[in-house]
């Protein structure tokens, strides 16, 4: 038997740590989703080059700008020292994943203006003549595969940094997993993707978006397997920490929100609607949109409350 | 160049906290918060039980967490004796340094920064004792450069059995309790 007193009582640290509440997981859960959106931008755009059908690519990069923006105002709002945010941009500090994400947000805005330009129908763009020409340009082959390069490479660092911020800080076991930054890359992509085809008018399209949607969640459920395999197997700190997710406080979160409704069963319709034995539905979109966020917010929590023995 | 840790005795220390009444003292620490702290370990089964007091703070770790973890550069190894110290005007306040700390030492500031024990830098830097261990009534905490093997502190870590907290964690904390 241990038996621990102590006099510290400081706030947000004791009895048990809660230095982020609702504002982190907003955030992660945003900027996955802008994530997966610019991927999967970034794959449209190369698998159909000079469409001139409906796409979602056209309105995806607009809907990311605003996204984006809201998750930088919810990290805005978790800041304690507000008005010295701007340090964040006097800086690189190349050991910092938090660093790194402040700069890829940076790149992140661009990019992503830069795509929804160039999926400005002719007829807006050209109301303005220079925002014409910029589109034209955009759209030329040597600048669109840039784009879509762009697109991935900041789509798929903006979602794996937001895992790798958890798994670097050694201080919480449940962190401690280099699985988190792929298992936050694909609910990302899951996300972005489940709210493509929910929009999506192109019946081709939506096809596809709804079966690589299906793969995500398919994917995102090994590395969730993997996830707690890794830490129940490993030390006395991490199995304790996993022990949070199975059978402690957090389990009917995680298996009911994330696994339950967030996977499973939207994965289970949107299987019946890729083989249009059903057809298309707003809910199993919307529970993987859910799943997403609930994942953020339980293992955002779930990791505050595991610590080192 | 110096490397500062402690060596603090439990078989000396009683817990009567003027370690923590020091340091609020000495550095304005704000109501409801503390930069060190006792903590009382009571283990083995009745009537075989044994209890450890511990003064607490930051362990300066030679690995810090704390410091690799800062996007600003606020939280960094200071070139004199390697106190790992936060510099106020670059905290932003994201509190991922207080989530990175095993040992919980670090806490929010009410004017928004991170903020910890500094080993009393401004008083080391003037040839004094910080304030815990300048005030501590049974003399059982020890000060000084772990890198001088003539220093007292590493006399006491290299000749007394003794641990340190969460050594699993692998920071490499540089306060050591005598046991």
């Amino acid at each position: 038997m241990l038996e621990l007193l102590t006099t510290r009582n400081n706030p947000m640290i004791d009895p048990s740590l809660h230095v982020w509440g609702w504002e982190i997981p907003v955030y992660l859960f945003l900027g996955g989703w802008v994530a997966g959106a610019m991927v999967l931008s970034g794959w449209l755009m190369h698998r159909d080059p000079g469409t001139e059908r409906p796409s979602v690519t056209r309105l995806l990069p607009w809907v990311g700008l605003v996204l984006i923006s809201l998750g930088m105002v919810a990290l805005f709002l978790d800041l304690e020292h507000k008005l010295y945010v701007w340090r964040m941009y006097a800086t690189f500090q190349p050991t910092s994943p938090m660093s790194w994400g402040g700069w890829i947000l940076i790149g992140v805005y661009p990019v992503l203006l830069l795509a929804g330009i160039a999926g400005l129908p002719p007829a807006l763009a050209d109301a303005w003549a220079p925002l014409g020409t910029l589109a034209r340009r955009l759209r030329q082959s040597d600048a669109r595969r840039a784009l879509v390069l762009a697109n991935i490479t900041f789509g798929v660092g903006l979602g794996i940094y937001t895992g790798i911020l958890l798994s670097s800080l050694g201080a919480r076991p449940l962190w401690a997993s280099g699985v988190l930054g792929p298992l936050f890359l694909v609910s990302g992509l899951s996300t972005g993707a489940a709210f493509a085809h929910m929009i999506a008018r192109d019946p081709d399209e939506q096809s596809a978006l709804l079966r690589s949607d299906n793969l995500f969640l398919l994917t995102e459920l090994a590395l969730i397997a993997l996830f707690l395999i890794g830490l129940a197997t490993s030390g006395v700190a991490q199995a304790q920490a996993a022990s949070l997710l199975l059978g402690g406080p957090y389990t009917a979160a995680f298996w009911v929100l994330v696994v339950g409704l967030g996977i499973v069963l939207p994965l289970a319709i949107q299987s019946l609607m890729a083989t249009r034995r059903i057809g298309h539905t707003l809910v199993a979109p919307m529970l993987v949109m859910g799943g997403g966020l609930a994942l953020r917010f339980v293992v955002v929590a779930a990791g505050q409350a595991s610590f080192w023995p | 160049m110096a490397r500062f840790g402690m060596a603090i005795d439990t078989t000396k220390c009683v817990g009567c906290m003027d370690c923590i009444v020091a340091c609020k003292t000495e550095n304005d620490v704000p109501d409801g918060y503390c930069r060190d702290w006792i903590a009382k370990r009571v283990e083995g089964r009745m009537p075989d039980l044994r209890m450890t007091i511990t003064s607490e703070r930051c362990n300066h770790c030679d690995n810090p967490p704390c410091v690799t973890c800062c996007p600003t550069g606020a939280s960094h190894v200071h070139v004199y004796g390697k106190i790992v110290l936060v510099d106020h005007g670059k905290c932003i306040g994201c509190k991922a340094c207080v989530a990175s700390c095993p040992y919980g030492a670090r806490f929010m500031h009410p004017d928004g920064y991170a903020d910890k024990c500094t080993f009393c830098i401004h008083r080391v830097d003037k040839g004094q004792l910080p304030a815990c261990v300048e005030v501590c009534p049974t003399r059982c905490m020890t000060f000084g450069d772990l890198d001088d093997p003539q220093s007292e502190v590493s006399r006491l870590v290299a000749g007394r059995k003794h641990f340190v907290l969460k050594p699993d964690a692998g920071t490499g904390p540089r306060i050591f309790y005598l046991e």
